[in-house]
């Protein structure tokens, strides 16, 4: 019995050892993988990680803010561990900073809420078959092929004063003021320019969904709302969930569109991307850099719990892991172990000698 | 030469009498560091000096339009004690922190002998507590653009006052043809503009943003009768609404338009109001006058670009005549020729036949000599943040002009320690 104890425990520590074990097999395919794969782990580092951490570098140091008795600005920079952090959340920058914060989570929420239904709407149109759906597929994307810049310049000619935006309403606004209305030019400007992009995933997504489900559904006499709901939805769920994700990664960083629709330093509009940038400006790298890694903290968490809290799909690797976990879980128990047992008696073999 | 050039590149330039630059040394290929030439004329100014000096040829970096990145990029360039920019071509606001930071060589005004000959309001631009550190090539003033024929109708001549300004437009209101035409107009969008406009209204009422001796001195009562005039003529309705979103560009369009009766701009939008292309409705209607002050003639903020030499440059004595060059009465003489940038050299102004091509060129000049620069700090940026905020919030409405003040004053005295 003595004996059967140990066996029975041992498929545990096996499977977890198991993938070394494998790469251990292939150690020649493992090595031309890493080979293979070291020229863009070299690129990532040089584009990605370094500058990370430069910028992480970078925000605890300050330069440049202390001038001599003859005019001249003192030079070298200075450690500072975390006051460019702290400074940022006291007193007045305090609450500029908030305001900020407020005002780029804001504009994620409503445009990507805006972006989504009217992104799903269009890709519904465009997915239909009907005559000149290729003009139609076209002018839907070309805000999408717009640069930001240009669309913003182009709306701000729209919503300039004596703009076709005031003739068309019959209004004085003056949209680029501080208020409401220039919070709203920013909102209709970004909608109408990313929309397209989230209706091009869904109608990828739409593409893929075979025709004779809806047959299906038809012959049981589902209702077009039903079909949508049950069908549709869930089927285009995976391409529509990493659409919004890169939307909310997008709109968290955005800067183009307040920044030259309705300008710098207007409260109403103005974002984290915006502060970093106007630090960067006065040569307050510091302080700048501090902003960046706070957005790109503020951003990886939102990523994080968006992927944890909708299990949105973003590598394309659910379908291999769930099959994964039914091997293991199911039958694989008895198939992965057997294999498994010898050797995990061989390398076991020195203990239960010394037993 | 070339030897010397070769060892005048490096660091030891300590025979040099002062402190940072030194002697001007070395010759040979340059670079000019220059934002986008939308005039089309630079290439001609170049190809001028390079046709005369076949063995110092200058060629051109041409940076993006607009003033933020041209800055951004020569600053990134000093930063990496990069050689590619020799000379640089600085907006007038950037000289203290470019001198500050030693991105620029300091200038010896004695290897400059037309420094006199230009207007001496420019030439101060390109200094830094009394160091030269650039050569001032354009101008540029504000003028007070005007609807002559409007005018002339009411009986009236150029306002030399701001009341005379409210009491013209008040007439002219009262002709068919004037009914609905808006008042007065400058720039007051928050940006660099009302940064300009702003010390205008407060040097025209007596007043200053930060003193001669460099101190911030603007919680006055004359400042304050300046703002005032601004935030009530928004009130009353003498600025029209919308021009809060104007800038340069949104302004002159809505005089082109014929719905202003007072505008004040740079000397640029002569040329487009005057076109007779059916792009502007007041060709040949209006005409230019010095700005009106609150009791006497009005203040201008000086523009322009000065040229200097990057710190960090080879062949500085190439740099150096590069800019003698381009300063000088025949090349800038051409230049307006061409482009109707303001120059510097004074007696370009008194010139007949280019009077006559630009008949602004009187009210420019005295706009010029009497103007006044932008603090010249080195935190430039934050202090004209500051200054829009400041004037932004009492024209919206959203402070008191008093308050507005009060609050810069104390805003700029922590900005502008020295």
């Amino acid at each position: 019995m003595s004996t059967t104890a140990p066996v029975a425990e041992r498929p545990t520590p096996e499977t977890t050892k198991k993938p070394k074990r494998q790469t251990s097999f292939n150690e020649g395919t493992g090595r031309l993988a890493a080979l293979l794969l070291s020229p863009t782990m070299i690129v990532l580092i040089l584009v990605v990680g370094l500058p990370i951490l430069a910028a992480l570098r970078e925000s605890l140091y300050t330069s440049g803010q202390q001038i001599d008795e003859s005019g001249f600005i003192v030079q070298g920079s200075k450690f500072v561990g975390l006051d460019n952090y702290t400074a940022i959340f006291s007193g007045e920058t305090g609450t500029r900073f908030w305001n900020a914060f407020y005002n780029t989570t804001f504009f994620t929420v409503a445009c990507v809420v805006l972006e989504t239904v009217l992104g799903v709407m269009m890709a519904l149109v465009m997915h239909k078959a009907f005559r000149g759906r290729g003009i139609v597929r076209a002018s839907i994307l070309v805000p999408w092929a717009i640069p930001t810049v240009v669309s913003a310049l182009l709306w701000k000619w729209i919503f300039q004063a004596d703009g076709i935006a005031n003739e068309m309403l019959g209004t004085q606004i003056l949209w680029s003021t501080e208020g409401w209305q220039s919070v709203l030019s920013v909102i209709v400007a970004d909608t109408w320019k990313t929309a397209p992009f989230i209706g091009l995933l869904v109608l990828a997504g739409l593409q893929t969904i075979p025709t004779d489900v809806y047959e299906a559904a038809k012959v049981d006499g589902a209702s077009v709302w039903q079909t949508f709901t049950r069908i549709t939805m869930p089927l285009v769920k995976p391409a529509l969930l990493v659409a919004v994700l890169f939307r909310i990664l997008d709109t968290l960083r955005i800067f183009d569109l307040p920044f030259v629709l309705v300008g710098p330093n207007k409260e109403s509009v103005e974002t984290l991307s915006i502060l970093a940038y106007l630090e960067a400006n006065q040569t307050r790298y510091g302080p700048a850099a501090a902003y960046a890694t706070l957005l790109f903290i503020y951003v990886a968490v939102v990523a994080y719990v968006f992927v944890k809290l909708l299990g949105a799909d973003v590598f394309g690797d659910a379908i291999q892991r769930k099959t994964k976990k039914n091997g293991r879980n199911g039958r694989g128990r008895g198939k992965q172990t057997d294999p498994g047992a010898p050797v995990a008696g061989l390398t076991a073999g020195g203990g239960l000698g010394g037993e | 030469m070339l030897l010397a050039s070769a060892c005048g590149g490096g660091n030891d330039e300590s025979s040099g009498g002062t402190s940072t630059g030194g002697a001007l040394e070395g010759r040979g290929p340059i670079n000019f560091a220059t934002g986008k030439d939308t005039s089309g004329n630079l290439t001609n100014q170049v190809a001028a000096w390079n046709s005369q000096h076949p063995d110092e040829k200058v060629t051109v970096s041409e940076l993006p339009e607009s003033a933020d990145q041209q800055r951004a990029q020569m600053i990134s360039n000093a930063q990496n004690k990069s050689d590619a920019f020799s000379v640089l071509n600085m907006d007038v606001v950037w000289t203290a922190e470019f001198a500050a930071n030693r991105w620029v060589t300091e200038l010896q005004p004695s290897e400059f002998p037309d420094l006199g000959k230009l207007l001496p309001s420019t030439v101060d631009t390109a200094k830094y507590r009394d160091k030269l550190y650039g050569i001032p090539v354009t101008s540029d003033g504000g003028l007070l653009y005007y609807r002559k024929d409007l005018l002339d109708k009411a009986g009236l001549q150029p306002p030399k006052t701001w009341e005379e300004m409210v009491t013209a437009c008040t007439k002219v209101k009262a002709l068919p043809e004037g009914k609905n035409i808006g008042c007065y107009s400058g720039q007051f969008e928050k940006y660099e503009g009302l940064t300009v406009n702003f010390s205008e209204a407060v040097n025209g009422a007596g007043g200053v943003v930060v003193g001669d001796d460099g101190k911030p001195n603007v919680d006055t009562p004359e400042a304050l009768a300046g703002l005032t005039a601004l935030t009530e003529g928004f009130k009353t309705g003498f600025i029209p609404k919308a021009a809060i979103t104007y800038k340069e560009e949104e302004g002159r369009r809505a005089f082109q338009e014929g719905n202003l009766l007072f505008h004040r701009n740079w000397p640029y939008v002569y040329a487009k109001a005057q076109a007779k292309d059916g792009s502007s409705k007041i060709a040949g209607k209006f005409a230019v006058a010095p700005l009106p002050g609150q009791t006497g003639a009005g203040v201008s903020t000086l523009g322009g670009h000065n040229y200097a030499i990057s710190e960090f440059a080879k062949n500085k004595a190439t740099a150096a005549d590069f800019m003698k060059f381009m300063s000088s009465e025949e090349r800038q003489k051409a230049n307006i020729e061409k482009t109707s940038q303001a120059p510097t050299w004074a007696s370009l102004y008194d010139d007949p036949t280019l009077n006559k091509q630009f008949p602004y060129l009187a009210p420019l000049k005295a706009s010029i000599e009497s103007a006044k620069s932008r603090p010249k700090v080195v935190k430039y940026g934050d202090v004209t943040t500051a200054i829009q905020e400041a004037a932004y919030g009492a024209l919206t409405g959203t402070m008191t002009p008093k308050d507005a003040l009060a609050g810069l004053q104390t805003k700029l005295s922590s900005l502008i320690t020295q």
